[in-house]
């Protein structure tokens, strides 16, 4: 396979590393007295498509929660387009979150308001349009995503691909030049997941942004990436092309890439204990977030 | 034994966390209510005003059906008891103050609870699960004062405005069913009953309705962020929020009425 867009990427090898979109360094994070991230580093240059992969359980959603300011390290810093999110009082992440858009994995639009009032949402929280503008950017945004004309739908009335799409919009509404993507494949059915990996690209390519893709989708991975980072066990094992992550010789790189199953072996009383609902141990790490 | 010891353990823990985080819930909404202008977090009078009507004024026709069932209830109890001494012409002192003490602000309190706590309990729980509170957080916008804020300040506006009507309609249907009975005017009656009233009885029932609003909103907003699980874990938090908050009421209303009285 060949990366088509290859001769689009804007930057070399020789940049210097201040120049970095993405900066983390040393991030360590917890749930509760269990470590789940281990000193990870990461650069990701300006207008680079990086993903994020690994197995599950590999730490890449937490990875993500950290990154979009979700969540708060135990230590580390997290540096998103030059400011120190960990370091941010709550009105200057106001201005940090509006150069930052986020598409999750189910869409997560706002179920009460229509597809246009979703995306003007981000508008009328951060700036002072008149309703006539935010109309205007809202059609201007589903646009991009193919989804002219469906600003009066609800979000019930879209299909999966339709609503993470409308998520697109969502994200990009304030022309962030961040954009982080949750699993933006699963559930969708390869032409939909296809589309979609256009669109991440035309993105890019059209508006200069930065994007990070966190997926367990190997092949659309390897269709955008520009770099992958591949996380295991909470720690980074490769940050390269997609050349060169082929043809690394880590072991387990290579049991991902080929779906081999993890070599950690089941173990089959553990399993049967939780398949009689005898979850105790699960109820704490179960995700509880607070409002 | 050890486990029951565990078990009760947990549970405690548990309720303490939640009440600390209840704690924490009302004093931020408190705050980006009265500050959150400054902090670029405003509380946005249009969802109040949405939250009023789905609390207050969709809420309205049952509401007056309670009321008028509890006033004429609290008729034919005090008739039938005051009646054994041959009191009955003083019938209206007990259902006015019993009413307009007690019964309004509980009945309709209850009313909230299942009604609308359930409601917010739902609407957060599913929210969260959807990821839609995150998304919430990544644009920028305090859930706190997107969500609970508006549903809070709607149910203490509301919930003594609702207990108010409750009071009118639940004197009215007494009224009908004593005047009747004791072959008085209407006008006697409702004459009788203003007498028997204090502006302290007035307030004690407002004072508990503005206790229980915030009540019935906290406990939803603190069971609905604390969903675990998928769909049936909304059903579950739901439930729980309706019962944790009709208990609370419960338990508070003898609480402030002992306070209030001694
Ligand atoms: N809220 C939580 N509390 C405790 N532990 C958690 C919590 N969330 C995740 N973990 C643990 O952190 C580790 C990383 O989980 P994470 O969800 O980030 O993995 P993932 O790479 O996204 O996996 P998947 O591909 O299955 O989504 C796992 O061991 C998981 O059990
Ligand atoms: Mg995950």
């Amino acid at each position: 396979m060949t990366i088509e867009h290859a001769q689009t990427i804007p930057f070399g090898d020789a940049h210097a590393p201040s120049e970095s979109a993405v900066a983390v360094r040393g991030l360590n994070a917890h749930f509760g007295a269990t470590q789940v991230l281990y000193d990870l580093e990461l650069t990701i240059r300006p207008s680079e498509i990086m993903v994020i992969m690994g197995g599950s359980g590999s730490g890449k959603s937490t990875f993500l929660r950290h990154l979009i300011g979700l969540e708060q390290p135990s230590s580390g810093t997290i540096e998103l387009l030059g400011k120190d999110i960990t370091q941010l009082g709550p009105v200057e992440m106001l201005d940090q979150r509006r150069r930052i858009g986020v598409a999750f994995q189910g869409g997560a639009l706002f179920s009460s308001l229509s597809v246009a009032e979703n995306i003007k949402l981000p508008l009328r929280e951060h700036t002072q349009l008149d309703e006539k503008t935010m109309d205007i950017m809202a059609r201007m945004k589903l646009e991009v995503v193919n989804l002219a004309g469906f600003g009066d739908h609800m979000p019930s009335e879209l299909s999966g691909g339709m609503l993470k799409r409308a998520a697109v919009a969502r994200a990009i509404a304030t022309d962030p030049k961040l954009l982080f993507f949750d699993e933006p494949s699963a559930g969708l059915d390869p032409v939909v997941s296809a589309a979609l990996d256009e669109l991440i690209v035309r993105l890019r390519d059209a508006m200069q942004m930065t994007i990070v893709v966190v997926t367990h989708e190997i092949h659309s991975a390897f269709k955008i990436a520009d770099r992958i980072t591949i996380l295991d066990q909470g720690r980074i094992v490769e940050v390269g092309t997609p050349e060169e992550v082929r043809n690394s010789p880590n072991q387990r790189i290579q049991g991902l890439l080929n779906r081999r199953p993890d070599e950690t072996p089941l173990d089959p009383e553990e399993y049967l204990r939780r398949l009689s609902g005898d979850d105790q141990g699960l109820d704490d790490r179960t995700r509880t977030r607070h409002v | 034994m050890l486990a029951f010891l565990e078990q009760t353990g947990r549970r405690g823990v548990r309720a303490f966390d939640e009440l600390g985080y209840a704690t924490v819930l009302l004093g931020e909404s408190l705050f980006w209510t009265l500050f959150g202008r400054r902090w670029r977090q405003p509380v946005r009078f249009a969802s109040v005003v949405a939250q009023m009507m789905h609390v207050g004024i969709e809420a309205l026709p049952i509401a007056t059906l309670l009321a008028a069932a509890i006033g004429f209830m609290l008729a034919v109890q005090s008739l039938y008891s005051l009646g054994l001494f041959g009191a009955e012409s003083f019938a209206h002192v007990g259902i006015a103050l019993a009413l307009i003490r007690e019964f309004s602000p509980l009945i309709i309190g209850i009313l909230m609870a299942g009604r609308s706590g359930s409601a917010l309990a739902a609407r957060i729980s599913t929210m969260t699960i959807n990821q839609e509170v995150d998304a919430l957080h990544t644009i920028g916008i305090n859930p706190v004062r997107f969500l609970v804020a508006p549903a809070l300040l709607a149910m203490v506006i509301m919930l003594p405005a609702l207990a108010m009507w409750a009071n009118l309609i639940g004197l009215g249907a007494a009224g009908l069913l004593v005047s009747s009975s004791l072959d008085i005017t209407m006008a006697a009656f409702v004459t009788n009953t203003i007498e028997v009233l204090s502006p302290g009885d007035i307030l004690h029932g407002l004072g508990k309705s503005v206790l229980f609003a915030v009540l019935i909103a906290i406990i939803a907003s603190v069971n609905g962020s604390r969903v675990r699980g998928g769909s049936d874990g909304v059903g579950r938090v739901t439930t729980r929020s309706v019962v944790h908050a009709i208990s609370a009421i419960i338990v508070a209303d003898m609480i402030f009425g002992f306070l209030a009285t001694t």
